[in-house]
């Protein structure tokens, strides 16, 4: 494992994609390193999801190259890429959980389909990573309709983290949540992070986690990346879109 | 470092180490779920334990659960159990897992006489139910036609309109080959058997009854429930799931009025055109199978149809066609607006629409049939 470990865990060169004649992402550059948390922000519209949704391979892409874990996903055959998408996790915008499933079957389903565990096992499992995500385990029963917004976002992260995958993909998985929620789902992520050495992909716009989460920050623009760095480059950054972002009345209000 | 994870015994005066080493992590699940199991057999053999984790290499929540049950299992058995040599690094994620309340044991639902009987009693109120939440959407639009009559400008045309492309104007090539291959079928079987007796010109009158009166209409009538009324279920009831349609009832709309009135007259409009295109197609094919395996030449066929149709024939086909869509647009209405949040709802609800819709259908023609023959029609 060592001489994967300063290595980035996704590397994606010069990716263009396209809707029609809209050029969405125009040669992107980014590497995620093993361990740590990227914060990726941007304008609203600016691609930040389809990137995300590219990288994991929803997006058909004009050309460019993405390797996650080393593997080329354009290379690779299906068993290779079993191999990958059973080592991430993914917690989309809206939670996508299966509706016509409960919630501990939401959770017990990717670990079902991969592992061959008993049943008192996966019961437990479930509590466990209810209990991770702050829920109570009596929610198990319930099915997705039943569940408020941050609930959902909730579950839907204990299914991404069914596996104990080591690398997950958040989109905005702090909107919608209350302020305390979203702090504690930050410290989450943090925890998980140090204890797991899970490395974490998030899209976001809430600053807080930018300031308190993320190690480092990518921001896109214009399809592509126009800055890298941690926060405090950020904040020296002249980029006008940048200097909007992070010293904007709502940024000075996290900062003090 | 690079095998399987173990979990060695090592005894240590009167005690017991459990030395776990290797990656403690979910690839390996099942290895560690049997190791687990045979160690918690272990209570009461030692006063007690240690579980050793320091040589452990990777660990993940789930190894964490496993160390952490293995614990819990020894110290309800009377042993007194401790983990050991846990690195700064995983004992947080340990301390996340020991919060975790054991799961709760569930018992299965038997099968008893007493719960079938209660299944037969909850389908026959559910039924009962169906019947009045179709009655009650009858009323709703009737009323809202109502208001939209005293208030015409309350009317949505546009969507009626194009309500009516969908389920007339893109209908109609479908309807028609089926119906006029209907046609065919039924004219070459008449001839077939007529023949027997020399009653080939007999096919005429047959085919001209049963395509204007009956199988014009409720082949027409079917194929729409399966075509338009699961569309307009489907509609209804993904609107539903996303709360569509209490963002419509909050801003002051009447969803009956706004979705549901001007699906329900385009049905109604256009089921009597399709029928009557259905049946005109039917009477085609018919008629060009008599000619060519019959004999029957066009001009003998059209002599023929007129002695043996009445206007009533065709009329009785036209009344119903109209009551028939009404029925057809309830059913699917009502079963979109009962959807809840789940895909598989969603299905169900789609399914029992078109089911209802085409039971609702048949009933309706044997209602019509004794009302026509009792008025002599």
């Amino acid at each position: 494992m060592a001489p994967e470990t300063q290595n980035a865990i996704i590397r994606v060169r010069d990716i263009s994609v396209q809707f029609g004649r809209t050029k969405v992402l125009d040669g992107l550059n980014l590497d995620v390193k093993r361990g740590e948390i990227l914060g990726f922000v941007g304008p609203s519209g600016a691609g930040k999801s389809v990137l995300t949704r590219t990288i994991i391979g929803l997006v058909p892409k004009v050309s460019g190259r993405i390797e996650v874990f080393g593997v080329d996903l354009d290379a690779a055959d299906a068993a290779q890429r079993r191999g990958v998408e059973r080592r991430w996790g993914i917690l989309f915008q809206q939670g996508a959980l299966f509706s016509s499933l409960t919630v501990s079957q939401n959770i017990q389903f990717p670990v079902r389909e991969y592992l061959n565990v008993s049943q008192r096992l996966l019961d437990e499992i479930t509590v466990a990573k209810l209990g991770m995500v702050g829920l109570r385990p009596e929610v198990a029963d319930r099915f997705p309709s039943e569940l408020s917004g941050g609930m959902i976002k909730r579950v839907a992260l204990a299914r991404a983290l069914a596996l104990d995958p080591e690398l997950v993909f958040l989109d905005e998985p702090t909107s919608g949540l209350d302020p305390i929620g979203a702090g504690d789902f930050d410290e989450l992520v943090r925890t998980l992070q140090r204890t797991l050495g899970l490395t974490v992909f998030m899209v976001t716009h809430d600053l807080d986690s930018l300031y308190t989460a993320c190690d480092r920050i990518a921001v896109l623009g214009n399809g592509k990346i126009i800055a890298a760095g941690s926060m405090a480059d950020m904040q020296a950054s002249q980029h006008p879109w940048l200097r909007a972002y992070f010293h904007g009345k709502r940024a000075r209000a996290v900062m003090g | 470092m690079n095998g399987d994870p173990t979990l060695e015994r090592i005894a240590q005066g009167n005690g017991l180490a459990l030395c776990a080493a290797g990656p403690w992590i979910a690839r390996f699940a099942p290895l560690l779920e049997r190791i687990v199991a045979d160690a918690e057999k272990l209570t009461g053999s030692r006063p007690n334990i240690f579980i050793d984790v320091s040589q452990v290499s990777k660990l993940d929540t789930l190894g964490a659960w496993l160390i952490e049950r293995l614990r819990r299992s020894l110290t309800q058995g009377g042993v007194e159990a401790k983990i050991a040599g846990l690195s700064a690094n995983y004992s947080s994620l340990v301390d996340e897992v020991r919060r975790v309340k054991a799961a709760p044991a569930v018992a299965a639902p038997s099968v008893t006489i007493t719960g079938m009987l209660d299944q037969v009693g909850r389908n026959m109120v559910g039924f009962g139910t169906t019947i009045v939440g179709l009655i009650d959407m009858l009323g709703a639009v009737l009323a809202a036609s109502g208001r939209v009559l005293i208030h015409p400008r309350g009317f949505r045309l546009t969507s009626t309109v194009h309500h009516l492309e969908q389920v007339c104007w893109r209908a109609v090539p479908i309807i028609a080959l089926i119906t006029f291959l209907i046609g065919c079928i039924i004219s070459q079987q008449g001839i077939f058997h007529f023949r027997q007796f020399g009653a080939d010109i007999f096919v005429v009158d047959m085919l001209g009854v049963l395509v204007l009166r009956e199988i014009g209409v409720l082949l027409v009538a079917i194929m729409v429930a399966g075509r338009s009324g699961s569309a307009y279920t489907a509609e209804l009831g993904s609107m539903k799931m996303r709360e569509e349609i209490d963002a419509l009832r909050t801003m002051g709309f009447d969803p009956i009025e706004v979705l549901i009135l001007p699906r329900m007259l385009a049905l109604i409009i256009a089921l009597p055109i399709l029928a009557f295109l259905g049946a005109m197609a039917a009477l085609v094919g018919g008629g060009l199978v008599a000619w060519g395996y019959g004999g029957v030449d066009p001009e003998a066929f059209m002599l023929r149809l007129r002695d043996a149709i009445s206007i009533d024939h065709f009329t009785v086909g036209m009344i119903k066609a109209p009551v028939m869509a009404a029925v057809i647009g309830i059913v699917a209405c009502v079963e979109g607006l009962a959807v809840e949040g789940s895909a598989e709802s969603l299905g169900q609800h789609t399914t029992s629409s078109v089911v209802q819709g085409i039971f609702f259908v048949i009933v309706m023609d044997g209602v019509f049939a004794i009302f026509f023959a009792s008025i002599g029609m």
